[in-house]
This record gives structure tokens, sequence and C-alpha cells, in this order.
């Protein structure tokens, strides 16, 4: 049984369709409406509670021994991107709403430790 | 004619995850076949027990690329039933809704690599090429493109908007035009039938012998889903058919999964018009009490268990995972045997193997050069021993 040809009106089809992929970085893709990307931190509305590194799954947020601007008794917490998965629990987490993640999703680099939001 | 035996991977130019066959052929067929799993054993399941629930989703969610959201529903499930904590009826629509749509990236993802298997890469470009509006869709929904961070144990952690409600009507009307035209080409393309057909029979006796789970199974003309047979979520009032096929071969699952995407495409449609009002999560306490539960999905690959074992403690005791593909292997290395040289990537193919979700648990003893793979009593006696010299076999 001769079926060749089969894929003919899908070829068709295709022929006149825009292709999926674009020239990156030439051509941008518009982000999607809440995407999760590049974390925005406010340290005036942090109080320094912790919630955030104890709930980070992949230790990219953790305290460190700067004093906290609201709280001078307690820490602040830093925001490795290196290590950061984009889940966006810290966000959820946080009880202050002092983090939330933008949608700045280039965040090649040169160096380690260039991406830790502070 | 003299036997040959080929090792494939674990490291091959033809695999994309090392896992070790061993091939013994004879002239064109295979006369002989060994697969030794194992080789990208993460310990996942250690690690579980080291990291708070709420972080254990996100580790979960990693198991697998493509299914991962299976993964993520066993988990809050488990852990909502020992909580004893009942999910808004909203939440689990949009659970379901966000499964549905992964079995749909999942099955034309798998058209697509089945496609680059049997050398017609024009079916795996344009088969990828449509897996976007769903992928797309996926984003819109829950912010990312894999792996994304949805679920949370009491619910979802976003709401639908009715503009993305809209969005998704849309899409699953592009998808269903799309669908069609792959199995328009399934049933009648000569490249595939050529390829497929009588490739990995598997009967239905030998299917059930060697635990073959998911489309492999209902491809070998056996009417098992998890979704009906033991409905989670909002599965028991989602209106859909299973599919089987009557073929048992290789062609048989390529139906089953363009069907069975068909389903989903419905089903998504159907919950998005009837998506309850209300909340879409409920607040969930740190500590989990002790207990202990079983939960089961039908991931697009298949049966996925998750059983979990709370301590009282923020972290659990135990968490145990059986991914679809574990239960799959056993009806490859059957079915490689006998086969013509050339269809053994179609056969492993055909499960849509995922070797990153299957490798749990195996012994390998350097020294000795030995590999075993366990059973509960042994690894029982193994852990005792372990234990009782200090660390030491
Ligand atoms: S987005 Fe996730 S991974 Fe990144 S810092 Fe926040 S909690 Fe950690
Ligand atoms: S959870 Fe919020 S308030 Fe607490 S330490 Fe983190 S950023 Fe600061």
């Amino acid at each position: 049984m001769a079926r060749a040809g089969y894929m003919i009106p899908m070829l068709l089809g295709k022929l006149t369709k825009k292709p999926v992929t674009v020239m990156y970085p030439y051509e941008k893709l518009e982000p999607f409406k809440d995407i999760r990307a590049k974390i925005k931190f406010d340290t005036n509305l942090c109080i320094g509670c912790g919630i955030c590194a104890r709930d980070c799954p992949s230790g990219a947020c953790y305290m460190v021994d700067i004093p906290n601007p609201v709280d001078k008794k307690k820490k602040t917490p830093h925001f490795d991107l290196d290590m950061c998965t984009f889940c966006g629990q810290c966000d959820e987490s946080c009880p202050k709403d002092a983090i939330k993640l933008t949608d700045e999703y280039e965040l090649a680099h040169f160096k380690r430790g260039e991406l830790i939001v502070k | 004619m003299a036997e040959v035996t080929i090792p494939i991977g674990p490291i091959h130019p033809a695999l994309k995850e090392p896992e070790r066959f061993m091939i013994t052929i004879e002239g064109e067929t295979v006369v002989a076949a060994d697969v030794r799993i194992g080789h990208i054993h993460r310990g996942i399941e250690k690690l579980a027990e080291s990291k708070t629930y709420i972080q254990n989703l996100y580790l979960t969610e990693r198991i697998c690329g493509i299914c991962s959201f299976t993964h993520t529903t066993n988990f809050s499930q488990a852990t909502e039933e020992i909580l004893g904590i009942e999910v808004p009826k909203r939440g689990v629509y949009l659970r379901t809704i966000v499964n549905e749509l992964e079995r749909i990236h999942s099955h034309l993802l798998w058209i697509g690599v089945a496609g680059h298997e049997m050398g017609f890469d024009t079916l795996f470009m344009y088969s990828w090429d449509d897996r976007e509006i769903v992928q797309d869709l996926l984003e819109i929904m829950t912010g990312n493109r894999v792996n994304y961070a949805y679920n949370t144990i009491g619910g979802v952690r976003r709401d639908m908007s009715p503009e993305i409600a809209q969005k998704a009507l849309k899409a699953m009307d592009k998808l269903e035009v799309a669908m069609q035209k792959y199995i328009d080409i399934g049933l009648n393309e000569d490249t595939i039938l050529k390829r497929t057909q009588g490739v990995g029979v598997l009967s239905p006796a030998d299917a059930r012998r060697l635990t073959a789970v998911g489309p492999r199974l209902r491809a070998s003309g056996i009417k098992y889903d998890v979704r009906k047979a033991d409905p989670h979520a909002a599965y028991d009032e989602v209106p859909f058919e299973v599919i089987t096929s009557d073929t048992h071969d290789v062609h048989g699952q390529y139906v089953v999964r363009a069907l069975e995407t068909l389903e989903s495409i419905k089903m998504v449609r159907w919950m998005v018009t009837n998506l309850p009002d209300g909340d879409y999560r409920v607040k969930t306490p740190r500590k989990v009490p002790e207990g202990e539960s079983f939960s089961r999905t039908e991931a697009p690959r298949g049966e996925d268990i998750h059983w979990l074992v709370a301590n009282g403690t923020d972290k659990p005791e135990r968490l145990k995972i059986r991914a679809p593909t574990y239960a799959n292997i056993a009806n490859v290395a059957f079915n490689l045997k006998g086969a013509h040289i050339a269809d053994v990537p179609m056969i492993v193919a055909g499960i849509d193997p995922c070797m990153g979700c299957m490798d749990r648990v195996i012994i390998i003893d350097a020294d000795k050069k030995t590999q075993t793979v366990t059973d509960e009593a042994g690894l029982w006696k193994f852990a005792n021993d372990w234990y009782a010299n200090g660390g030491k076999k």
C-alpha cells in the first residue's frame, strides 16, 4: 500500500507558520506575566526573622551577620542567585513582603558571587 | 554463528541518560539482553529525610524533569493524608488541570522522541513545535516551563484568573487540531508503521507478569489506569476514557499515547469550564504528626508511588518512591530478547524511559565487582550489619 505523502498536509501547514525559535539575543521574547526570575529584596521591610532562609530548598537564601536595619539584634538574609532555583518559596514565606521575584531573566555573568542579592 | 556481546552505555551517544545495556547478538538478532540500572542514582530518598516538608516539595519535583508535577502531587497528597487536611475543591481541580497538561506535554514529547528514534526527525521537530503551546500555557499558569513549583501542601500556589482560563481553552482548541493530525499520521504514515508494527510485542499475560505500567500496559490491552482504578485529586468527577490497544506493540503505544492526549485535552477543557469557586489552598502546620501514608498517581509514564513515614517533626522519617520506569524496565529487558538489533532503540524508547526517576536502590561493590539489586529483607540485613560493624562491611 503506497502511503507516501501522508505528511504533506502537515508540511504545507508548517510552511506558512513562523518559527518557534527566535534569534536571541538580537531578538527577544516578551516574558509572560508573573514568571519567576531575579529576586528583589527590600532591606527596609525585613525584620530578620529568618523564615526565608529556613524554607529555601536550595540554600540560596541564608542569614549573614549584618545587623538588620529594622532590628539591630537580628541578621539579614542574602540571596545567592547562583544557587537559586527561582521557586519563589522565600517570597511566599516572608511575613513582611520584603522579597519579590521580578521578571528580569537575563542573569548571565562572569564571576561567582556577582549575583548575590543583598 | 558466533555470539557477540555489545555493551551500550552507561555513557553512549545514543543514550540521553546513563544506563547500561548489555546486548548479546547472533547475526542481527538479540539473543540476550541485560539491563543494569543505577548509574544515575542521586540519593534523593535519603536527602528527603534531611529536608523539611516545604523543601521536599521542591526536591521531589526534581526527581524527574518531565513528570515533575506528578511527584509533587504524590508527595503533597501523602503529607495531606497524614495531616488529615482536605484540600479545597478549586485547589484539587487546578492540581488535576496541571497534571493533565503535564501528560499532554509529556506525550507530545514522546511522539517526538519516538520519531527521532525511528529516524523520522520531521515528526520530532513538528511535535515539539506543537508542544510549545502547552509549555507556554504551563508557564503562564504556574510561572515556569519545567519544575513548575505549583503544588504545595494544602493546595496549589497560584489561582487561575479568568484570562488564563480563556487562554487555556484557546490553547486546547489549537492542540486538538494538532493532535488530530498526529493521530492520522500515526495510523497511516509508512515510516511509523514499518518501524513500530510488530516491534516489542508484549502479550497481556507477560505485561501482568512483568509489572508493566502506564501506556505500555494499556498498549498490551489491559485496561488499567490509576486515575480510574484509585481516583485521586478530581479524577472521580472528570469524565474520561481509558485508552487501550490490542496490537500489543510499539505502534499500540503510539496510538494509546496519542488518543490519551486527546482525552487529556477534553479533560482540561471540562475542568476549566467547571472550575469550582472558593479557596485554592489551606494553611498547613509545618510539623507533621506521626503517621504513615501511601499515595499513587498516574504519571504520563505510568503508576507512580510515594510512601511517606512521618515522625512528628518537620522532616520526614522516610520517603520511598517507585517511579514508573522502574516498573517498566523488566519488560524492556524481556522484549529485547529476540528482537532485531535495529529495533532496540524503538523498544527502549517505547516505554518512554526516565532513568533519573528510576534509579533508587542498587548496591555496587567495586572491590568484588558485583552489583546486586536487593529486596527489602536483604536491605534490612545489610543496614543492620553495616551499623553493627560500625559502618564497615
Ligand atoms: S526563590 Fe527559592 S531557591 Fe531562590 S532564594 Fe527563594 S526560596 Fe531559595
Ligand atoms: S522572611 Fe522576610 S522578614 Fe524574615 S528574614 Fe526573610 S526577608 Fe526578612
